[in-house]
């Protein structure tokens, strides 16, 4: 095909690119403002860093943040795979437009309404609103975001794979671990850290379900951001945001590496 | 749920090594499959939606929880409809008395349609010039869409407030260029939230319209302007059209987050805008009304709920063409 790639047509990506990029970069430069004016530059300094790694508050923030993301996302991991099993491989079972419409609807349900709805929940069943409500709360909104993921990785899976594994004699739950997980762990990969940064990102639904002692790091920021803009919160946002960037190259690399490796392979068989 | 029902789309026809246990292992470990997570959304998101809109027929009390009643059996079977008896409406009235509340909605809605088809007049060309652009630096122009989507969304709208400010970098920008000589007074306005809608949202409204734009066959326009056909005709009767369900997708996807927004009005919007995300904050963290926010998200839920049921029509018409 001839693709004509008008002159429109890279200004109008350039200038998406610099709409999406400009304010991210503007907020990591002035993290090194020297002033304390978050919008004058000042000279370059890391004090914010270093005073940064004294406000307690907000590195105990981080560490509540850090352990909520770690286990919602697992958790989420585990459910949202089964859930986008079940959606791809089992297409008539009682309920099952209900279970899709679950699946769905917490993509783009507001998130005030998902927050009250937990934390009402939670209040009657009598849990005490903490760490673990703020969990839960986490799991139930990433395990949707995880089935879609994953879902999209089923539906272009070759499923002579699977049964040739099961001719060969493999049981179900054994070909699914052999073949299945393998081949789509890329996209349980990507699920995982997609659920990972939505929960570190989350500030509404933590709001509504959290308690004291279980503050996380949005909560922090928008605390302070509320009294006022300071660089020190940029610094703040500055390492999030390049702990995302770190996961998401390596997990891309991780990725090249395997696609890479996969081709080698096939190659070889080839020669036989 | 029956898991009898369950149709095993993965049983084997030829396994004729399988003994008994396997079987009798494939078929639990099928059922476990679907009842783990099916219990566990029933338990974590639809119950929650039975018991907001209990309480949003209760009434205010000063107790914990603030509402009653509470709705227990202590007092057994009589003492339970007795308790029932006792919720009523009054939250729903007291929502149709009170103008703020229809304006919130209103002036809800009515932001977040101007900033999805803000957001679709912004997002078309970037989504366009990625479709057409050269196929190796696709998926590279795909991961800078969706890289900004991985950084906080709290982050970007809090970066947009140094830029909007009055002292900010825009108005210094435009200032030092002598575009003009007043600073814009941008944030805390209506305009500020239409700009952190378009640039929160942007990526949701690009990856379906770039999906729908590059499945599309370009011979065809060709075709259109081979016989006599003008770009603009070409794109209105062609383009357009084959890229709809994208833009259904997209434009639902933005707009119905956005009309429940509450980070982007509270930060941007300041204390002078109305948004109905921003009035059940405040009437539950400040107003401690856990009744009157409960019924306030039973009626957004209420106006949700066809753009919600149309999104996921879109989505499951979307996977059954994947297939």
């Amino acid at each position: 095909m001839n693709t004509t790639w008008s002159r429109f047509n890279i200004t109008s990506i350039v200038l998406g690119f610099a709409f999406l990029y400009l304010p991210i970069v503007l907020l990591i430069v002035f993290s090194f403002n020297e002033s304390k004016l978050v919008t004058v530059w000042g000279g370059f300094s890391t004090k914010w860093y270093v005073s940064l790694f004294h406000n307690q508050g907000l590195m105990d923030a981080t560490w509540v943040t850090a352990r909520v993301g770690l286990i919602s996302a697992t958790v989420a991991t585990v459910l949202g795979t089964l859930a986008a099993l079940t959606l791809t491989r089992y297409t008539r079972f009682r309920g099952r437009v209900l279970f899709s419409g679950m699946v769905f609807a917490p993509l783009v349900m507001p998130e005030v309404i998902t927050g009250l709805s937990l934390l009402l929940l939670f209040v009657a069943v009598g849990l005490d609103r903490g760490f673990l409500t703020v969990t839960l709360a986490h799991i139930t909104l990433t395990m949707c975001f995880v089935a879609v993921v994953v879902q999209s990785r089923l539906i272009t899976f070759d499923r002579s794979l699977e049964e040739a594994a099961m001719d060969l004699g493999a049981t179900p739950v054994k070909t699914f671990f052999q073949i299945t997980l393998p081949v789509i762990m890329p996209a349980i990969v990507s699920g995982w850290m997609l659920a990972f940064t939505l929960s570190l990102d989350d500030l509404v639904i933590a709001s509504f379900t959290s308690g004291p002692g279980a503050t996380t790091l949005p909560m922090k920021i928008y605390s302070q951001v509320r009294l006022g803009v300071t660089p020190e919160i940029n610094a703040a946002c500055t390492i999030l945001i390049a702990v995302v960037a770190i996961g998401v190259i390596i997990a891309s690399l991780a990725n090249k590496r395997r696609e890479v490796q996969r081709q080698l392979d096939e190659q070889a068989a080839q020669r036989g | 749920m029956s898991s009898a029902a369950v149709t095993t789309a993965s049983a084997p026809a030829t396994n004729a090594g399988g003994s008994a246990l396997a079987r009798l292992g494939a078929a639990f470990f099928g059922r476990l499959v679907i009842i783990v997570p099916y219990v566990w959304l029933l338990f974590f998101f639809l119950i929650p939606f039975v018991i907001v809109f209990k309480i949003s027929l209760s009434q205010t009390a000063i107790a914990i929880p603030p509402y009653t009643p509470a709705l227990d059996f202590s007092g057994g079977i009589s003492g339970f409809i007795a308790q029932l008896k006792q919720l009523s409406l009054d939250n729903y009235t007291w929502l149709t008395q009170d103008a703020l509340y229809f304006n919130a909605y209103v002036t809800s809605v009515i932001i977040a349609a101007i900033s999805t088809v803000l957001t679709l007049l912004v997002g078309y060309p970037i989504a366009y010039g990625m479709a057409r652009a050269p196929a190796t630096i696709r998926p590279t122009l795909l991961m800078l869409v969706i890289l900004p989507f991985w950084t906080s969304f709290l982050i970007r709208v809090y970066a947009w407030i140094g830029i909007l400010k009055p002292e900010g970098l825009l108005n210094q920008l435009l200032l030092a260029t002598g575009v003009i000589h007043q600073p814009l007074i941008i944030l805390n306005t209506y305009t500020a939230i239409f700009i952190g809608i378009v640039y929160s949202y942007l990526p949701f409204m690009v990856l379906p319209l770039y999906s729908a734009l590059e499945k599309m066959d370009y011979s065809l326009i060709e075709a259109a302007k081979d016989l006599g056909c003008p770009p603009t005709g070409a794109f209105w009767k062609i383009t357009f059209p084959l890229s709809l369900p994208g833009v259904i997708a997209g434009c639902l996807l933005v707009f119905i987050p956005a009309v429940g927004e509450f980070v982007i009005p509270d930060l941007l919007g300041g204390s002078q805008t109305l948004m109905i995300g921003k009035t059940l904050w405040n009437e539950f963290f400040a107003n401690r009304d856990w009744p009157v926010s409960s019924a306030v998200a039973v009626i957004l839920l209420l106006l949700l709920i066809v753009p919600i049921m149309l999104f996921q029509r879109a989505q499951a018409r979307a996977q059954e063409m994947d297939r």
